[in-house]
């Protein structure tokens, strides 16, 4: 079950206030995505710690409503 | 997600007995996804001898290794027991070189090619 893009988008900003965030439609179909994530909160926190980070704010989101979704993330520091 | 004590067992063995292992979509040949394809692309170029779990083969370790790893995706790599990533965390360490040296630093032969 796919998820739009802008819905997406306001899932992620709302759990990572004050963070550059970049979501790509990859295939068009609202259920492959692109997503980098720049913030605070992973500042200090290894890439795996930072991935699941983002999988947990997306709340089970991940692997049922979303297929795919290409995931890059960077601290401030 | 449940983790049985069963499939705990059964993924135990798989990461101990290899140093290297993907548990994958499909196999290093035919991989049945294109993360999985592209995570078994970059195990290849680096040369490193590999085991696999095609995760389509066992619904319960499918499920059970997400549990296990905390990690929603498939694929999942892990060198000598430890749980390194996703095809993306992946692609950024074997783009920055970074793949390689852990490899190394953890006494696993590489052969670029």
């Amino acid at each position: 079950m796919p998820i739009e893009q802008f819905k997406l988008e306001e899932l992620i900003k709302n759990k990572f206030p004050n963070a550059n965030i970049l979501v790509e439609d990859l295939a068009g179909d609202n259920n492959h995505y692109s997503v980098s994530i720049e913030s605070s909160a992973f500042n200090g926190l290894s890439r795996i710690q930072q991935h699941q980070l983002v999988y947990k704010s997306l709340d089970g989101l991940m692997d049922n409503e979303l297929h795919a979704m290409q995931l890059k993330t960077k601290g401030t520091e | 997600m449940e983790l049985d004590e069963n499939t705990k067992t059964q993924i135990e063995n798989m990461i101990g007995e290899n140093e290297v292992f993907l548990f994958m979509k499909g196999n290093p040949d035919f991989p049945m996804c294109g993360f999985s394809s592209v995570a078994s692309a970059i195990l290849k170029k680096c040369g490193v001898n590999f085991g696999h779990c095609n995760v389509l083969d066992d619904e319960k370790i499918r499920e059970g290794i997400k549990s296990f790893s905390n990690w929603p995706t498939i694929p999942q790599l892990y060198i000598k027991k430890e749980f390194v990533g996703g095809c993306d965390i992946m692609k950024e360490m074997a783009e920055s070189g970074e793949l390689i040296e852990l490899l190394n630093t953890r006494g696993i032969e590489t052969q670029i090619s």
